[in-house]
């Protein structure tokens, strides 16, 4: 569904992020791992194209990124970012946002927005405004919002990384059955490499903005691909939680 | 009597003549305003350095230039706009445009700037991001609306250079107060005074309403995060 292919981003003139070859399929999860300012989140904005690439190219669904028209393409994927970034409304409101944008019947909308509230366990939340939300009820609004519009591709920075260890723990449960009964293609990143195996099968190790090593978690910590994925698995604290 | 209907008419051109230089210093400072908090070109810091320097501008400086622009002899002399309502709004539009825009590129500034990726990862056109990042700063852009309308409902210097303060036609209450003092009428000058500050208050009461009845329903519908 999305292949990438010798793709470099610069920000002020400096290579942030490079990757030689990356292909993520139809409804698999990548989990993107690697420490703070390493390029993942540069990958989400590359992929959400809201960042240009100096040179390379991306391809979705056979067609490079500069083909498709941008509103267009933007319209089929849904970006859950760090921190829930909320809009000064009640939840409901919030998680139809993404559908009044496409112009989506107000009848539909109100079913989808129904279902997707319920979903994430946050009814007796939908009439409450942004502002009166622990962060883990704002972070289920954020992801209900991105999950309402049923993109092709989810794209999720880091999207627990503000909550306490058990909201954390339950919240990844409830995002991985979601993405596995909706069969979504999803690009997850973090810099915890528990939550990276409970994602997903397959990793993508990016440290020093290359992307250095793709595989199973297990491969990757039995065979790293250079000293620098080897000294970013060896730097990873214990992480009992999940 | 200190209330006659001379003193009715300049109040209402004060009214008119003010509201529709910060309507139109509206149209021009949000757009514009926008643009610079927005954008990410060479050269923005040193316009909005221009803006921010424009904030401060004195109105006899605008209240000279517009005149010189707008006198006979001027480049825009055949117009004959020099001495009419239409030149006093000309040059409270100068006035309050900067104020406006100013605020405006503040306002959107202050904006948690990840807030344009996410409505845009959401799939929304510029034209529905620009429609909601105005949304999420209403209460500072009706500051700004605000600061717009009471640097030129109390001007007098422009007003009264490029106006002439012609009785009948141009006089609005900032120009009638300097010439009923000027007479000796303090009684007359006081009355006028008045007037003016009550119609500001009531104008700034009506917007201040606007703009706290959006906090009060913030406030109300968030308790537990603000106290």
């Amino acid at each position: 569904m999305i292949k990438i292919r010798d793709l470099l981003i610069q920000r002020n003139g400096y290579d942030v992020l490079y990757i030689d070859s990356l292909d993520i399929a139809h409804g698999e999860t990548l989990t993107v791992v690697g420490p703070n300012g390493a390029g993942k989140s540069t990958l989400l904005l590359a992929l959400a194209r809201l960042l240009e690439p100096a040179r390379g190219e991306i391809n979705f669904a056979g067609k490079s990124l500069n083909d498709w028209n941008e509103l267009e393409y933007r319209r089929k994927i849904s970006f859950v970012f760090q921190s829930p970034l909320l809009m000064d409304m009640t939840v409901e409101q919030n998680v139809a946002l993404g559908l009044k944008f496409r112009g989506t019947p107000k009848e539909e909308t109100r079913v989808r927005v129904r279902r997707w509230i319920r979903r994430l366990g946050i009814e007796s939340l939908s009439k409450r405004r942004a502002g009166q939300l622990s962060g883990g009820e704002a972070q289920r609004v954020s992801l209900a919002r991105a999950f309402v519009l049923e993109p092709e591709l989810l794209l999720l920075d880091e999207p627990f990384s503000s909550l306490d260890p058990p909201t954390r723990a339950r919240m990844l449960d409830d995002l991985s059955a979601l993405i596995a009964q909706d069969h979504s293609t999803a690009v997850f990143v973090t810099h915890n490499l528990s939550e990276a195996t409970k994602m997903s099968h397959r990793v993508a190790v990016i440290v020093g903005g290359r992307m250095r090593q793709v595989g199973p978690v297990r491969q990757i910590k039995a065979r790293p691909a250079d000293e620098a994925v080897a000294a970013f698995l060896h730097e990873l604290p214990h992480e009992p939680m999940i | 009597m200190l209330f006659d209907s001379e003193i009715w008419q300049i109040t209402a051109l004060s009214i008119q003549v003010s509201a529709l230089a910060t309507v139109i210093s509206l149209l021009i400072g949000l757009p514009f305003g926008t643009w610079l908090a927005l954008g990410n070109f060479r050269g923005r810091s040193f316009l909005l350095s221009i803006i921010n320097t424009g904030m401060a501008l004195p109105p006899v400086v605008v209240g000279l230039v517009v005149a010189i622009m707008l006198w006979r002899s001027g480049p825009l002399g055949d117009l004959r706009l020099i001495y009419t309502p239409i030149a006093i709004i000309i040059a409270q539009t100068v006035i309050s445009a900067p104020v406006v825009t100013g605020l405006t590129a503040a306002a959107l500034e202050a904006l948690d700037p990840r807030l344009q990726q996410q409505l845009l990862g959401l799939g929304a056109s510029r034209g529905q991001m620009v429609w909601y990042l105005w949304r999420e700063a209403r209460l500072p852009l009706l500051a700004a609306l605000m600061a717009g309308f009471g640097s030129v409902i109390s001007e007098v210097g422009a007003s009264m250079m490029v106006g002439g303060n012609i009785r009948g036609q141009t006089r609005v209450l900032t120009t009638a107060i300097v010439l009923e003092t000027s007479k000796g009428e303090f009684g007359r000058a006081l009355a006028l005074s008045t007037l003016l500050l009550v119609l500001t208050y009531l104008i700034n009461l009506a917007l201040t309403w606007i703009q706290q009845k959006g906090r009060r329903a913030d406030w109300q519908s968030a308790p537990r995060k603000r106290l």
